[in-house]
């Protein structure tokens, strides 16, 4: 991971991260950036459920353009308030978007239109704040939005970084084709045949992946179909903690910045056996035959 | 019956909102149990979608803390990408849309961006999510606040999510598709909009609150209807479901 980040989200870059909306969002990979003291990103996203904030509490964060940032199920993210309210740790730009504008902004960077028109976002001052949305004729036209890198968490991945990623995908299929490059993060990594044997269900093409990360546990505390459930006492701690500056930079010595990586992370963590899933629902195999 | 929350009752009377046989376009928190309630209860053949791209005929099995926890994903009847759910969206084939919010205005707008100047706001507010597209192309929608003057306000300085914007005639003046918000519920009456838009109305008023209460707690000088009821409370059926789909309270026992 600290190679991963270290040599594809340099300073100033535009990261997209957290597609898939609540689920599979790559904590791992933002606890990185923050231990690698990046600055100046622009942080894409639809909603982004926590790791927004604590990327903007710890002043890596220049621009958001996202639909909604905070705590899902808390409610309002206290660093993104301090940022855009008081300018601490450091003013931010925000880019505001709804979830559908957003993903249609990627889509038109994916397909390489210059803009998409689009009945969403008609009548809301949405339009008149974000430089990137304009009015024309009867529609709105969403400009694309194209990050330098996608940032994905899947179950498995094989080593060329084909990725099977399963349950609702949000905007991460947009995301990825939109981006320059893409980082796989993955919970199992297996041999090739393993994924290869069902293509439909590989998120992107191995052109755009430059980095495949095998970093278990790495979406904690949201959940990951199949693996992990959702972890909501750390949810509400994180949005307890963060809601001074000083508690949340307790809280980020604490989960971040005094922890190597994800399996030290995941040691310090007390009821990791209660947050595995354990009834597994495994669908039935697809026939690829051929002659 | 007179032992449940506030939340509970927004619970029950939000999930009578849903008609039997709708497409429901399902937000965070309360109406994630208010459609459980409403599958469960008068509207069998209901059906959900969830922004992150996901499809639902049953509630989950388990407790949500949010749309896209493992519960919610087994046993869906599609999962995908969130521009196909908001496809099904534009083209007019969800019914009813459920949208919280930070503050409401008499013609139904919505803010959940920006209390002040937007570039340098007062209070920022988490922005739409989904919120304004279910505002606009939603056939209809219902707002779930709770009721303070400062969030029933006179007129909303951003408008996040469109209601009937200056009044009625105002949506299909402006190009909006959906019908516009038919109800505000919250935690002291349900407001409503005559048909084809407007101002909003007090329709009902819950057990144990008055008309002056809940005209004291609104930002506007807020109409009543001339057949102003009370609301009927939760039955022992709907609050039965509630607490088996928030078993600890998470959502509706919460300060």
């Amino acid at each position: 991971m600290a190679e991963a980040v270290a040599r594809f989200v340099p300073d100033g870059a535009s990261v997209a991260i957290g597609t898939a909306l609540e689920p599979a969002i790559p904590f791992a990979a933002g606890h990185e950036i923050i231990r690698q003291r990046r600055r100046d990103l622009t942080l894409v996203g639809p909603i982004s459920d926590s790791l927004f904030d604590q990327l903007i509490g710890a002043g890596c964060v220049a621009t958001v353009c996202a639909a909604w940032v905070g705590n899902v199920s808390e409610g309002l993210g206290h660093c993104y308030r301090r940022a855009t309210e008081q300018g601490e740790p450091r003013p931010i730009e925000v880019r505001d978007h709804s979830n559908f504008s957003i993903s249609l902004a990627l889509w038109a960077a994916a397909w390489g239109s210059p803009y998409i028109p689009t009945p969403t976002l008609l009548g809301s001052d949405i339009v008149r704040t974000n430089p990137g949305l304009k009015l024309s004729d009867g529609a709105v036209n969403v400009l694309p939005v194209q990050p330098d890198v996608t940032i994905l968490h899947a179950q498995r991945a094989d080593t060329e970084g084909h990725a099977h990623f399963w349950g609702p995908l949000g905007i991460s299929e947009e995301a990825g084709l939109a981006a320059s490059k893409v980082i796989v993060c993955c919970e199992e990594l297996v041999a090739a045949e393993v994924v290869l044997s069902d293509p439909n269900r590989v998120l992107l093409p191995e052109t755009k992946v430059v980095a495949v990360v095998h970093e278990p546990g790495g979406t904690h505390p949201a959940p990951l179909q199949g693996f992990w459930r959702r972890d909501h006492a750390a949810y509400r701690d994180y949005a307890a903690r963060s809601r001074t500056a000083e508690g949340f930079r307790e809280w980020l010595q604490n989960w971040v910045l005094a922890v190597a990586d994800r399996r030290e992370y995941l040691a310090r963590l007390d009821a990791t056996a209660a947050l595995l899933v354990r009834r597994h629902l495994h669908s039935a195999p697809v026939d690829y035959g051929d002659e | 019956m007179s032992d449940y929350t506030s939340q509970e009752m927004m619970v029950a009377v939000a999930a009578r909102e849903i008609r039997d046989g709708e497409l429901v376009f399902v937000g965070m928190r309360l109406p994630i149990l208010a459609y459980g309630v409403a599958r469960s209860t008068h509207a069998p053949h209901a059906r959900a979608l969830y922004e992150l791209g996901l499809m639902r005929d049953q509630p989950a099995a388990g407790f949500l803390g949010t749309m896209g926890d493992p519960p919610n994903v087994a046993g869906a009847l599609w999962a995908t990408r969130m521009s196909n759910v908001m496809a099904l969206m534009a083209q007019g084939q969800v019914d009813l849309g459920f949208i919280g919010g930070a503050q409401v205005d008499r013609f139904g707008n919505l803010n959940t961006s920006y209390i002040g100047d937007p570039a340098r706001p007062a209070t920022k507010l988490p922005g739409s999510g989904g919120g304004a597209d279910i505002a606009i192309l939603s056939r209809r929608w219902v707002a779930l606040m709770t009721h303070e003057p400062r969030r029933l306000v006179e007129r909303v300085s951003y408008v996040t999510s469109p209601g009937h914007g200056d009044g009625a005639g105002w949506r299909a003046r402006n190009g909006l598709r959906g019908g516009g918000p038919s109800a505000i519920v919250t935690t002291l009456a349900v407001l409503r909009f005559p048909a084809g838009g407007g101002e909003a109305y007090l329709a009902s008023v819950h057990p144990g609150r008055t008309v002056e209460e809940v005209r004291r707690n609104t930002g506007w000088d807020l109409h009543v209807a001339d057949d102003v009821v009370e609301t009927p409370e939760p039955t022992v059926e709907e609050l039965a479901h509630t607490r088996r789909l928030d078993p600890d309270g998470f959502w509706t026992r919460r300060e």
